[in-house]
């Protein structure tokens, strides 16, 4: 994005945009239905992260391709329609690699083509950066999407079923804290998540102020 | 700041645009179903078999067969729309080892499906194992690991009345502890929705099912 007076981010910047600075999840809190609905197990969550990574990633590929060629008019349409394909693609790959977890995921895999994140980095990104920038960008926006998913997913595992990766943790004592496997627990995982980032940040920019305002009355 | 007037596209243009997309989708949505059609396929007569072979332990092959009234048949293209479908399983011997077939019924939050085991020598269903369902966590998947709940599955009577027509006594799931007699299902306490799902969806496939193919049992022994 050429704004005025900003200069242009390197590519591994521009990866790690979406990784830290502007991660979908914690940042931008964009896409939160499957974030809530599929994390109830990390491999869930790790699937639905990378088959949404894969879809963002094609479909901003394509739509940075023909970004010249489209008339604004019907931009936001065939975003839509190249978002489709990807997740019917992907919705197909997805059986061919493992029925069970076709079943896990349910309609969540036909629903990433309402993800918020996708149509926003189309439309946002993709449409005016070339090609090679909007794929490391859409890397990166992809695996911070699968952090954040698997943050949550890896939580309420372990917490909800003493498992993680279906591995028991704890002995057969344990008693399974099954609210956080249930809706509820997508929103109190998400909540501490985002209480822990916006605590992190908020410590960064105190720092940043106090090392300012040493600098200024040395000076 | 001097703004240039807006320059209209043509319908033509916008036209053009989309078709070509959608004519580009088009191809990449076939190809995909196409590349992966046989692993789809191959994975679900997978999963179909281990289903089978998990409710009848011992058994090495499985063929799906159709029951209708006018007989049993090997599952073709083109099955007649009262056909009930069942999967009988032979040993390594291509001896008959058993039978099994699914049922379906509305839980809590899903639809419970299972495969049940049919042990046509008992008139008694032998296992049962759940295909899907997606109940509540803790609650309701309980079905798959409770052993007391599971032991009701054992010996199930499902045997027929009389006249053929229908079983000689309904299964039915009653309530924790006051299981009386062999075709009750106990359900699990503090699930029993998801308990009643399991037993109704068991009583109308064998309903529809034993009908069926009890009288034609011979001919499954004879091939």
């Amino acid at each position: 994005m050429a704004i005025p007076g900003q200069k242009e981010l390197t590519h591994m910047e521009e990866f790690m945009e979406g990784i830290w600075k502007q991660n979908p999840v914690f940042v931008m809190v964009l896409g939160m239905c499957p974030v809530m609905a599929v994390t109830v197990s990390a491999v869930n969550a790790l699937s639905m992260g990378l088959a949404t990574a894969f879809v963002l990633t094609c479909s901003t590929l394509l739509v940075s391709l023909i970004r010249n060629l489209v008339p604004k008019e019907v931009r936001i349409a065939t975003y839509i329609v190249i978002i489709a394909t990807f997740v019917t693609v992907t919705d197909y790959l997805i059986q061919a690699i493992s029925l069970t977890l076709y079943d896990a995921l349910g309609a969540f895999i036909q629903l990433i083509v309402v993800n918020c994140m996708i149509l926003g980095r189309a439309e946002a990104h993709a449409s005016k950066n070339p090609p090679l920038r909007t794929v490391i960008s859409s890397l990166g926006m992809g695996l911070g999407f699968t952090i954040g998913l698997f943050a949550l997913g890896s939580v309420r595992e372990i917490l909800g079923a003493g498992k993680l990766f279906g591995v028991p943790l704890f002995g057969p004592d344990f008693q399974p804290w099954v609210v956080m496997v249930l809706p509820p627990g997508g929103f109190f995982v998400l909540g501490s998540w985002l209480l822990l980032f916006n605590w992190l940040k908020g410590r960064k920019v105190e720092g940043s102020l106090v090392k300012t305002a040493e600098g200024h009355s040395h000076a | 700041m001097n703004t240039p007037a807006p320059v209209l596209t043509s319908s033509k243009a916008m036209i053009l645009t989309l078709g070509l997309v959608a004519t580009l989708c088009g191809i990449l949505i076939v190809s995909a179903y196409q590349g992966t059609l046989s692993a789809v396929n191959a994975n679900k007569r997978i999963r179909l078999e281990r289903a089978v072979f998990k409710v009848i332990p011992g058994a090495a092959t499985m063929k799906e067969f159709v029951a209708t009234p006018s007989g049993i048949e090997p599952a073709g293209a083109n099955v007649a729309a009262d056909a009930v479908k069942f999967y009988v399983a032979y040993d390594k011997a291509g001896a008959l080892k058993g039978i099994a077939a699914e049922a379906g019924s509305t839980g809590y939050s899903s639809v419970v499906r299972v495969m049940y085991a049919y042990d046509p020598a008992k008139q008694a269903i032998t296992g049962i194992g759940v295909i899907s369902m997606n109940e509540t966590p803790g609650i309701g998947d309980r079905i798959l690991t409770d052993k007391a709940f599971l032991d009701n599955f054992k010996d199930l009577d499902v045997s027929l009345a009389p006249d053929m027509k229908a079983l000689a006594h309904e299964v039915k799931t009653v309530k924790h502890g006051t299981k009386q007699h062999p075709w009750e299902i106990d359900a699990i306490s503090g699930a029993t929705v998801t308990s009643k799902a399991v037993g109704r969806g068991i009583n109308s496939s064998t309903q529809r099912l034993l009908p069926l193919l009890v009288p034609n049992i011979k001919k499954l022994r004879g091939e």
